[in-house]
């Protein structure tokens, strides 16, 4: 912890690492809220995996095309849309199974993924620190466009804060107050999809879904308000982030995977704490 | 002549292509307190839904203050069933009042001052005002139902549509929210789904029976004590052996 501490001036990968985490923090538990609230906790993991499918083919684009300016990262934001899109879509007007299509997009989405690394010229590391996240590997250039993508969720959530919510809570009362809930509905998965990009940043494809929830869970036992669950959980998940961070950095742990536990080891003493609560009366 | 607030015309219905409703032919006048009774099953929903525009007919025509139902949406003040909420989900009593309030203004952001006056005078109304704050989770039945109630008037609505308002509530609060719902009849137009098939509010004036076709029933009076102990309040017997014209019994001293 000292060591972290006294490293942090001195070098500028670990201070991108710390803005990475607190500008992840607040989409995060923005969008998280709705994610956990309306119940698509699993829409979010589909979508995160199949940001492989953007990562793998953008890195083949830009070896094998010669495209440098072809960063991974917009690789995944396209993928992420696209995955959210048609499950929106589908779930919305196909008669299909909604569990089913997110299950194959999930899939499909990984598969692609993992073909187009193989298929790579090179050595491609970095791409499997994606997997697991590595906040440590964060650039100046992915600073930008996390700072962007942070910007675009921000104000789309409060811009229409009002319509997520009613959506979210009562679907056909909404539609009713002339709400068009179907663009709502394909306007949070996107926010979604976004939200997801910034966290493989974080944690990595495999872990997301534990960040979009687990702080939201943990915040929920504190807050009986959107909106204050929103702040809570951007709260908990820069402290999550940070000190996830800040422990793993001296023993030299996976800084995504310590994220988790710290997270998971909270969500379990609160939900503990609240189940002595409720049998004590 | 002005427009009727709700007029059916040869409406047929089917999920699946199984027939749910019927050459339905309805007409509400301004003014009137129709309740839909009808079994399980029988159309009922189907029919508030159609009325609504959350439904399209397979035929026939649904007008709402002369309007397809989407453009009349802003005059129609709607409670839902409250058996379908998450009540996890983290809202307090405000917020569900003021959902009541979306299409009014630009809509983005925030609600408004306006949004909060309107908000605040339909809890006053439903005198649910000191629990504002309250999380809705933790209402009781009762509380619920009269939230719901505010949120459906937070919108100023002329025609006022109840799904079910008093399912897995107690006679008692059952009376209470007839009360209040005629007291609101004065200003507006109401039609409400229940699912009592032989009795209904002594406030009601037209009954329409909802079974895959449609039949308009006149309410008579009837008294006695066993009625009043098993229901709780005055009521009315629905008249099944007689048939009215579609625009039911003419109730108003024209």
């Amino acid at each position: 912890m000292a060591d972290f501490l006294a490293d942090l001036q001195r070098h500028v990968f670990l201070q991108y690492a710390v803005i990475t985490g607190m500008l992840a923090a607040i989409p995060c538990g923005v969008i998280g809220t709705y994610v956990v609230t309306r119940r698509i906790t699993y829409i979010g993991g589909a979508i995160a995996h199949s940001v492989l499918a953007g990562l793998g083919a953008a890195r083949f684009c830009q070896v094998v095309y010669n495209w440098p300016w072809l960063h991974p990262l917009y690789g995944a934001v396209i993928a992420s849309l696209v995955s959210a899109l048609i499950i929106g879509l589908v779930s919305l007007y196909a008669r299909q199974r909604e569990d089913t299509v997110i299950g194959a997009v999930w899939a499909i989405g990984m598969a692609v993924g993992i073909l187009f690394i193989s298929r790579t010229p090179g050595y491609n590391e970095d791409l499997m620190s994606y997997l697991f996240g590595n906040i440590l590997m964060v650039s100046s250039d992915d600073l930008y466009l996390i700072l962007g993508l942070d910007i675009v969720v921000i104000l789309f959530s409060l811009l229409f804060y009002n319509k997520l919510l009613a959506v979210c809570f009562d679907e056909e009362f909404a539609r009713v107050r002339g709400v068009r809930v179907e663009l709502y509905y394909l306007l949070l998965l996107c926010l979604t999809a976004l939200t997801v990009v910034l966290l493989v940043t974080v944690v990595g494809v495999v872990m997301v879904i534990a960040l979009l929830t687990l702080p939201v869970a943990v915040a929920s036992h504190f807050s009986n308000r959107l909106w204050l669950t929103m702040v809570l959980s951007a709260a908990f998940t820069a402290l999550f982030t940070l000190s996830g961070l800040a422990l793993s950095y001296g023993p030299d742990l996976p800084s995504g995977a310590t994220t988790i536990v710290l997270a998971g080891g909270l969500y379990l003493v609160v939900a503990a704490v609240d189940a002595f609560r409720v049998r004590r009366g | 002549m002005p427009d009727p607030v709700i007029r059916l015309q040869d409406v047929s219905f089917s999920y699946n292509g199984l027939p749910v409703l019927e050459d339905v032919n309805l007409t509400v006048e301004e003014g009137d307190f129709v309740s839909v009774v009808g079994p399980n099953a029988g159309g009922k929903t189907t029919l508030l839904k159609l009325i609504l525009g959350l439904l399209r007919p397979a035929q026939g025509s649904v007008r709402v203050f002369g309007l397809s139902p989407a453009k009349a949406r802003p005059r129609i003040g709607y409670m839902s069933q409250q058996t379908t909420f998450d009540y996890l989900f983290p809202v307090s009593v405000l917020d569900v009042v003021l959902m009541g309030r979306l299409g009014h203004g630009s809509g983005l952001g925030f609600y408004g001052r306006a949004d909060r006056e309107a908000a605040g005078q339909a809890l006053r109304r439903m005198e649910m005002e000191p629990l504002a704050s309250r999380p809705f989770s933790q209402l009781s039945g009762g509380q619920r139902q009269r939230v719901l109630l505010a949120r459906a008037l937070a919108s100023d609505p002329d025609l006022l549509l109840l799904d079910e308002p008093t399912a897995n509530v107690d006679a008692a609060i059952e009376t209470e929210l007839f009360e209040i719902l005629n007291e609101l009849n004065r200003h507006m137009t109401i039609m409400l789904v229940t699912h009592d098939l032989g009795f209904v509010s002594c406030y009601v004036r037209s009954v329409v029976c909802v079974n895959r076709r449609l039949a308009v029933h006149p309410t008579s009076s009837i008294t006695g004590e066993m009625i009043h102990e098993l229901y709780g309040g005055n009521v009315q017997m629905v008249r099944h052996d007689h048939r009215c014209s579609e625009e039911g019994h003419s109730w108003r001293t024209s």
